[in-house]
């Protein structure tokens, strides 16, 4: 066994606690249970002082005698002794490696332990919340997309490297960006872009943006991984680095970027660590469309499923001020979206020498 | 000795006319196994043997021609019925040998089961089949001298060629079919005509619920042996203990279709106080024929519960089917037609056979329902001018119109239903319970494709394991009632579910209130065993029972299975393929009972379409089905409470390890706790359940369970409950 630091001393400790607390009531002859914080919209809350969304109280029991719930109760604690194991040898694996680790056939039944890995991904974020304990921490990391490019040099695992040479890929954001992983060496960049679609990302990186503009930019393939999202969080705090978000005009963009500020329902618990509260919205605004001239043939019709996410983003509590509500209800309006890439209708590089620092220059943003 | 029959059934006429000649002209043998002998030309038969020459009638136009139509008018009534059926015997069963062997036995049987119940009698039946050519295999390898069977059949005209067998299909050859009734026998002078007359019997002329109609069975196979082997019938009948027995042989003149006694001796001592044997050898094909042979008789068995049977088969363990009730079905009284349901051509018939002066004496005479005062009606409707009587209307067809328009237009009460006898839902639930004990012990069967429409296997069973295993435990046998020591969490019977060798079947059955067609009151009856080893997979087991005789073949074109099909099963939980038998592990009996069931050929195979018995066949199904819908569903919470323990018990093993590993302690003891707190949980949650909504049939907590009470509180639950649902209803 590796000798553990501190941190995974601690995790291993808790997931002790957490069997012995289950032997302890079944030898008491009572129905054995875990306790898990609920993760859902629910239980989750709008801290406004802190501009961050975040669990609220409600807890779940999760019994073992209870035909609905006895295979996750089960689930958890193979989860719980693959992290274990884990933690206690010092290695790091991918959720998908935990669900093949976890995987196997119930005694001579036909049944497995999990069938898909649909089935394990949220045991595991259960078991975060259960033990308060980060991914990390369990020795887990999720599936790595993501990439970044800018004038700055990090130590990534001890080794330098310069974001300034990394070519057309730019470099890949892993999934765990930890101060003992990543750690910023020197920079002269003035801002963070963060750009929701590789594609419109890479535009950027070949019109050499960021060195016109000194600025670090990433791109998270849709909805930014953890890995991505607690570096731009890093970027922001430590480096006091604005963050502004670039993402389509459509629900699904205005929800990456109220991920990116206040932190997702699904992991509330680790908003802190995660949300930038003060990230700006600098695009694709749903009145760019008048203001850039798109034509209309560029636009998409909104499906029902997109007004009815839209409505319901003016219920979210940060997105309460007037200029979201306005926001918004134009987006409704119109009964239209538009993909970053439809400015290209108005030049290929309209993105990049336009389009962005007119924005930046007039500071057309939201917050 | 008889002519020889043989020559006499190759016998064409040349040119023929008449009623049903096209027919005659374009059958030929169904199969080449039909020995044509040499030389005998239809022709020169035909011309060779004219021995009644009619005399000639005047010729008005072409006299040489119309002097042969008269030839061959006279030799048609002569020969038309046996030569008729020999030339299409597959209108009555006899298409091919395996197929032959089951019609040869059903015949018997339907006789001796229509005797033994007219006679008021419990019918004791045996059925034996023998192989000949595996018995003379046997007495040649044991040294004994060969019975002179083959020569006694050259002897019999000798015109059976001796390279027929040469001909036979593989399982083909000779066998001896014997049935044997402890009916009232038949009267001596009776029994040449019975057996070697086409078109003789007594439930022709009658309207009333039995299962011979037409006075053709027997005999027709009668000449299907003498044609295939030459061998006649042979006869034992004895009607009382102070009479004797006579023992006869008879063969078919079928050119004159007239008995030939080559046999007639009174036996000294024959073990029957009364009953009829009858014995024929014909060429059939043992391997093939008998999975129908089998079938038949279980569902024979099946549908008559007052019946003993006894079958001998060739190579193995005689069977019995013993009856499940010493009560003779309901004696089935004989009507009159209904006006209704009489044909033009038929009201001609019954007209010209009255023997009443006037109209309205035949209509209250031959028909049932008709008072004076609704023939008074009739008449008045019609409208006749002047004076009609009865032979007046035989004679013209104009005023036979009339008058059926007449009866067709007059309102005339339905006909009377006493001569209907169903099985009856207690005895078709003894019948179906009798008959699972038997296939379930009886093993599985191997069964080849049957390229006939026969329904596929008797008994698919799921595992024929598990049957066998069965046998070995005798103390088994009987339907048990009340949970039983079967698995570890023996659910209670339910109401309906009977416990044969270790299998729960639910049984269910639905008799409907008599109804009519065309005039023909008939009465449906549907039946289900649902469950025990019949396989979930594949399409019900579909039992089609016409008067209490099961009909095997020609599955897709009977009205029964079309009213079955168009029934939505998916309603009573089973699923069901568009345009299919449900699937689903069940049998589903379907009993017509008619005066006249309306068949869709004379093999009686098949029931005629009519909208109104599909109609009543699908009430019944879905009244049977509400009570299949609601065993499911009680069976479905039943299995779903074993399911949850059995889930628990699957959980425990790798909950207990992960807890130990991440402990570092062993997971025995662990495990060990669990499986306590599971039993204490468990228990708690049925005690709770039964208190608030009682399920009717539910697990048993485990014996070693601590307080006994929870079993008899939820068994108390369980007779209330059928009650209140009584209430709700
Ligand atoms: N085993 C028997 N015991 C007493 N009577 C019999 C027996 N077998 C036949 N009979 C009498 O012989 C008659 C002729 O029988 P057969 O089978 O030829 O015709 P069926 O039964 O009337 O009609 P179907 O052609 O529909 O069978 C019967 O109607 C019956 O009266
Ligand atoms: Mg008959």
């Amino acid at each position: 066994m590796a000798r553990m630091d501190a941190v995974s001393k601690r995790t291993a400790q808790k997931i002790e606690k957490l069997a012995e607390q289950v032997m302890r009531a079944v030898k008491g002859g009572k129905n054995p249970f875990v306790e898990i914080p609920v993760r859902s919209l629910a239980n989750v809350r709008f801290d406004p002082k802190k501009r961050i969304v975040q669990l609220g109280g409600q807890r779940q029991k999760r019994y073992f005698f209870n035909v609905a719930m006895a295979k996750k109760f089960m689930q958890t604690f193979l989860v719980s002794d693959a992290c274990k194991e884990l933690v206690e040898s010092g290695k790091t694996t991918s959720i998908r490696d935990l669900y093949y680790i976890t995987k196997h056939t119930i005694g001579e039944t036909r049944q497995n332990t999990f069938e898909e890995q649909d089935e394990s991904d949220p045991i595991i974020e259960d078991l975060e919340v259960a033990l308060d304990a980060l991914r990390e921490e369990l020795h887990l990391f999720a599936s790595r997309k993501g990439s970044m490019v800018g004038p700055v040099t990090i130590r990534d695992s001890g080794d330098t490297i310069d974001l300034r040479r990394m070519g057309s890929g730019g470099w890949a954001v892993p999934s765990i960006v930890e101060e003992n992983v990543i750690e910023f060496v020197r920079h002269e960049a003035r801002y963070v872009l963060l750009i929701e679609k590789d594609a419109v990302w890479t535009r950027f990186n070949e019109d050499k943006f960021w060195k016109r503009e000194r600025c670090i930019i990433l791109q998270g393939g849709g909805q930014p991984p953890r890995g991505v999202r607690r570096l731009v969080q890093r970027l922001h705090q430590e480096l006091k680095l604005p963050v502004y978000v670039l993402v389509d005009n459509d629900p699904w963009g205005f929800y990456i970027y109220s991920v990116m500020k206040q932190g997702s329902i699904n992991l509330a618990y680790e908003s802190m660590r995660m949300a930038v509260p003060d990230a700006r919205f600098v695009g694709l605004s749903s009145f760019d469309k008048d203001k850039y001239q798109l034509p209309g043939n560029v636009a998409i019709k909104m499906d029902d499923g997109d007004v009815s996410r839209a409505k319901q983003m003016l219920a979210y509590p940060w997105f309460k001020e007037a200029r979201w509500q306005r926001e918004i209800q134009e987006m409704i309006r119109s009964g239209v979206k538009f993909e970053l890439e439809a400015l290209s209708r108005r030049g290929i590089s309209f993105v990049t020498e336009e389009y962005l620092p007119r924005k930046l220059k007039e500071k057309d943003w939201l917050e | 000795m008889a002519r020889p029959a043989v020559r006499q059934l190759e016998l064409v006429p040349a040119e023929p006319a008449g009623r049903k000649p096209a027919r005659l002209e374009v059958a030929r043998p169904p199969r080449a196994g039909v020995p044509v002998p040499a030389g005998a030309g239809a022709g020169g038969a035909a011309g060779g043997e004219a021995p009644e020459r009619a005399a000639a009638a005047p010729a008005p136009r072409a006299p040489k021609r119309r002097a042969t139509a008269e030839q061959m008018a006279q030799r048609q009534r002569e020969i038309s019925i046996s030569e008729f059926f020999t030339k299409n015997r597959h209108l009555l069963g006899f298409d091919n040998p395996s197929k032959a062997l089951l019609t040869t036995i059903k015949e018997a049987v339907d006789n001796s089961l229509d005797a033994c119940e007219e006679a008021g009698i419990l019918p004791e039946i045996t059925v034996e089949v023998r192989d000949l050519g595996y018995e003379s295999g046997l007495r040649r390898a044991k040294g004994q001298a060969e019975e002179p069977a083959p020569e006694r059949a050259r002897g019999a005209g000798g015109h059976h060629p001796p390279d027929a067998r040469s001909d036979l299909s593989k399982g083909e050859g000779r066998f001896v079919v014997v049935v044997e009734d402890n009916g009232p026998g038949i009267v001596k002078a009776q029994v040449p005509k019975i057996f070697g007359k086409l078109l003789y019997g007594s439930k022709f002329h009658r309207l009333k619920q039995s299962r011979g109609q037409q006075g053709i069975g027997i005999s027709a196979a009668a000449m299907y042996g003498q044609l295939t082997t030459g061998q006649p019938i042979r006869v034992v009948s004895r009607t009382g203990k102070a009479r004797p027995a006579h023992l006869f042989e008879i063969q078919i003149d079928t050119r004159k279709n007239d008995p030939v006694v080559t046999r007639d001796d009174e036996l000294r001592e024959w073990h029957q106080e009364h009953g009829t044997r009858v014995e024929l050898e014909i060429v059939a094909n043992w391997q093939q024929g008998q999975k129908f042979v089998n079938r038949y008789v279980e569902h024979t068995a099946l549908a008559n519960p007052h019946a003993t049977v006894h079958y001998l088969r060739p190579k193995q363990e005689r069977l019995t089917f013993p009856r499940a009730t010493d009560e003779l079905p309901k004696e089935a009284l004989e009507i009159r037609p209904h006006p209704h349901g009489v044909e033009l051509g038929a009201l001609m018939l019954m007209a010209a056979e009255s023997r009443s002066h006037d109209l309205k004496g035949f209509l209250g005479s031959s028909f049932s329902r008709v008072s004076p005062a609704v023939a008074d009606e009739i008449l008045k409707a019609a409208a006749f001018k002047g004076r009609v009587r009865p032979r007046d209307l035989a004679e013209d067809r104009h005023l036979a119109e009339s008058l059926h328009r007449a009866i067709q237009a007059t309102k005339i009460m339905a006909p009377p239903t006493n001569c209907l006898s169903p099985i009856g839902d207690a005895l078709m639930k003894k019948g179906l319970v009798s008959f699972l004990q038997v296939i379930e012990s009886e093993g599985p069967q191997e069964d080849g494709d049957g390229q006939l429409d026969l329904d596929h296997a008797t008994k698919r069973r799921a595992t024929g394991a598990s049957s066998r295993k069965a046998k070995v435990q005798p103390d088994e046998a009987g339907p048990e009632r009340a949970g039983g020591s079967g698995g570890p969490y023996p659910p209670d019977l339910e109401e309906g579910v009977e416990k044969i060798k270790g299998h729960n079947y639910f049984i269910a059955t639905v008799t409907r209130p008599p109804r009519v067609y065309r005039g023909n009151p008939f009465q449906v009856e549907v039946g289900l065993a649902y469950g025990g080893s019949w396989p979930a997979d594949k399409p019900i087991e579909l039992f089609r029972f016409a008067n209490r005789v099961p009909l095997l073949f020609q599955r897709g074109a009977c009205g029964v299975t079309e009213a079955v099909v168009k029934t939505d099963w998916r309603n009573y939980l089973l699923s069901q393929p568009r345009g299919s038998l449900p699937v689903g592990p069940m049998a589903l009996l379907v009993h017509v009972a008619s005066v006249w069931v309306p068949f869709t050929s004379e093999s009686k195979e098949a029931v005629a379409h009519y909208p109104e018995i599909i109609r009543e066949i699908q009430l019944a199904a879905q009244e049977c089905g509400r009570k299949l819908a609601t065993h499911i569903r009680k069976r479905q919470h039943a299995d779903y409470q074993a399911q949850r323990r059995s889930i628990f018990e699957l959980y425990i093993e790798e909950v207990a390890r992960a807890l130990g590993k991440i402990t570092g302690k062993s997971p025995v003891p662990i495990q060990r706790e669990f499986l306590r707190v599971a039993e204490a949980v468990t228990e708690a949650e049925l005690e709770e359940r039964s208190e608030t909504a009682p399920p009717a049939s539910g697990p048993r907590p485990r014996a070693e369970a601590p307080g006994a009470r929870a079993p008899k509180d939820a068994s108390e639950k369980v007779s209330r409950n059928p009650r209140r649902r009584d209430e709700d209803e």
